[in-house]
């Protein structure tokens, strides 16, 4: 049977390359998107999540900021802003950069500052993908 | 001429400053291996982003581009120069700053000129001769992609607004430890790779359409592009300094062995004309 080969970049580095993969799960913009061997090719745009990947019966989970994903020939490209494996992330920090993100955005409709609550929901988004993806990790 | 002990205290200033020198170049030796590291390893990524543009643009067709990817005539340019917060890197920073002259000597006879620098020693240097549009003066040297944000942000803004039509950047290409390249290329309107025809553009689903992908894709391209040039720029200055702090250490080695060599011959020829005055009363007591 035919598998995938799944690579993840950020700008920073090279996060995972990763050979025989059975099904990719991505948040793509438009719902979560499953990925399958043989899929057709397509290029898509990610929104803040979780991308899962299975390899028979083993998962791995990594946080993703937003990115794009290609599909071509068993091979799938993740260009993330920014993407953690589940196991770098701190539920801690994940979890304080959650709440100073709610403080600045209340923050920021209290004085109608556009750009602040625009780049507090994001930091905000960006803190709940990191939680939500350690919680699903920890569930398997 | 010097006393010895002048000359004493001599030796001992040039040696603190050959042992500060040396500390410099091994910091600058271990940072720049650190920042190669950093522009290889964004590679893979800038490789994936290009070859994904260049199937987008396949896809969406040349009429229906983003606005950035579409030249328009060119009246007013922005120049983006990218230089260093700390000096002590030898011609570094110079050369950019003279190329930067040169540039916009030649091209402020035909369009207007805006200037954008990241860097204290480029603000220094050029806020005498134009009006710079805008600083960045704490962009550390091993720069991340956030740090970058606001400098493409305030690009893309203008550029959309209409405040210029191209954007020109300028930064130091880390050759070789030796050598770094002042190198000035268009950040936009984007050059797009040339397209081959013969690619399955028909064949590729895109969510939600190509245009719309394309146009979020672009500005990560552009933060790519600049992040890149950041990180030539951390290389090219940790080895312009690691370069020039071993040319100091030497100099203060070869000062401190002309000064040694200076010292005893002093105290050589003030022994000899001690013994010189001892033999000679021991010559005129035994004469005696």
């Amino acid at each position: 049977m035919a598998e995938l080969t799944l690579t993840v970049v950020s700008p920073e580095r090279e996060v995972l390359r990763e050979d025989g993969v059975t099904l990719v799960l991505a948040p793509s913009v438009e719902g979560q998107l499953g990925i399958l061997p043989r899929h057709a090719p397509l290029i898509t745009q990610l929104a803040p999540g979780t991308l899962e990947l299975r390899r028979g019966a083993e998962s791995q989970h990594f946080s993703i900021t937003g990115g794009f994903l290609e599909v071509m020939d068993n091979t799938v490209t993740v260009l993330a802003d920014a993407s953690e494996n589940a196991s770098e992330i701190s539920r801690e920090r994940a979890e304080a950069a959650r709440e100073a993100a709610v403080r600045d955005l209340e923050e920021a409709r209290r004085t109608h500052d556009d750009m602040m609550t625009t780049q507090a929901r994001l930091a905000l988004l960006r803190a709940l993908a990191r939680l939500r993806t350690v919680e699903r990790a920890r569930r398997g | 001429m010097a006393s010895p002990l002048e000359l004493r205290r001599r030796i001992r200033s040039v040696d603190n400053t050959r042992q500060i020198t040396r500390a410099m170049q091994l910091v600058a030796a271990s940072r720049m291996r650190r920042a190669q590291e950093a522009v290889q390893a964004a590679r893979p990524y800038a490789t994936h982003i290009a070859g994904m543009i260049e199937r987008l643009v396949l896809a969406t067709g040349n009429d229906r581009l983003p606005p950035i990817l579409q030249p328009r005539p060119i009246e007013r340019t922005a120049f983006l120069v990218l230089t260093t917060n700390r000096g002590l890197a030898g011609p570094l920073n110079t050369n950019i700053v003279r190329t930067t002259v040169n540039e916009i000597e030649a091209a402020s006879d035909a369009v207007e000129i805006s200037v954008v620098v990241v860097g204290k020693k480029g603000h220094l240097a050029l806020r005498g001769l134009y009006t710079l549009s805008a600083v960045f003066s704490d962009i550390s040297d091993q720069p991340s992609v956030n740090d970058i944000a606001p400098v493409t942000q305030l690009l893309v803004d203008g550029y959309e607004r209409g405040d210029f039509d191209e954007v020109r950047m300028i930064y130091p290409e880390f050759v070789n430890i030796l050598t770094q390249q002042p190198r000035v290329v268009r950040l936009f309107p984007v050059v797009l790779p040339e397209v081959q025809q013969e690619a399955r553009e028909a064949d590729i689903i895109f969510e939600p359409d190509p245009a719309s992908v394309l146009e979020a894709l672009i500005p990560r391209f552009i933060e790519m592009t600049v992040y890149r040039a950041m990180l030539e720029l951390a290389a090219s200055e940790q080895s312009a300094r690691m370069v020039a702090m071993r040319a100091a250490t030497e100099n203060a080695t070869e000062l401190i062995e002309g000064l040694r060599l200076a010292y005893n011959k002093l105290r050589q020829s003030r022994i000899t004309s001690e013994i010189i005055d001892i033999a000679s009363g021991a010559n005129a007591l035994a004469d005696a």
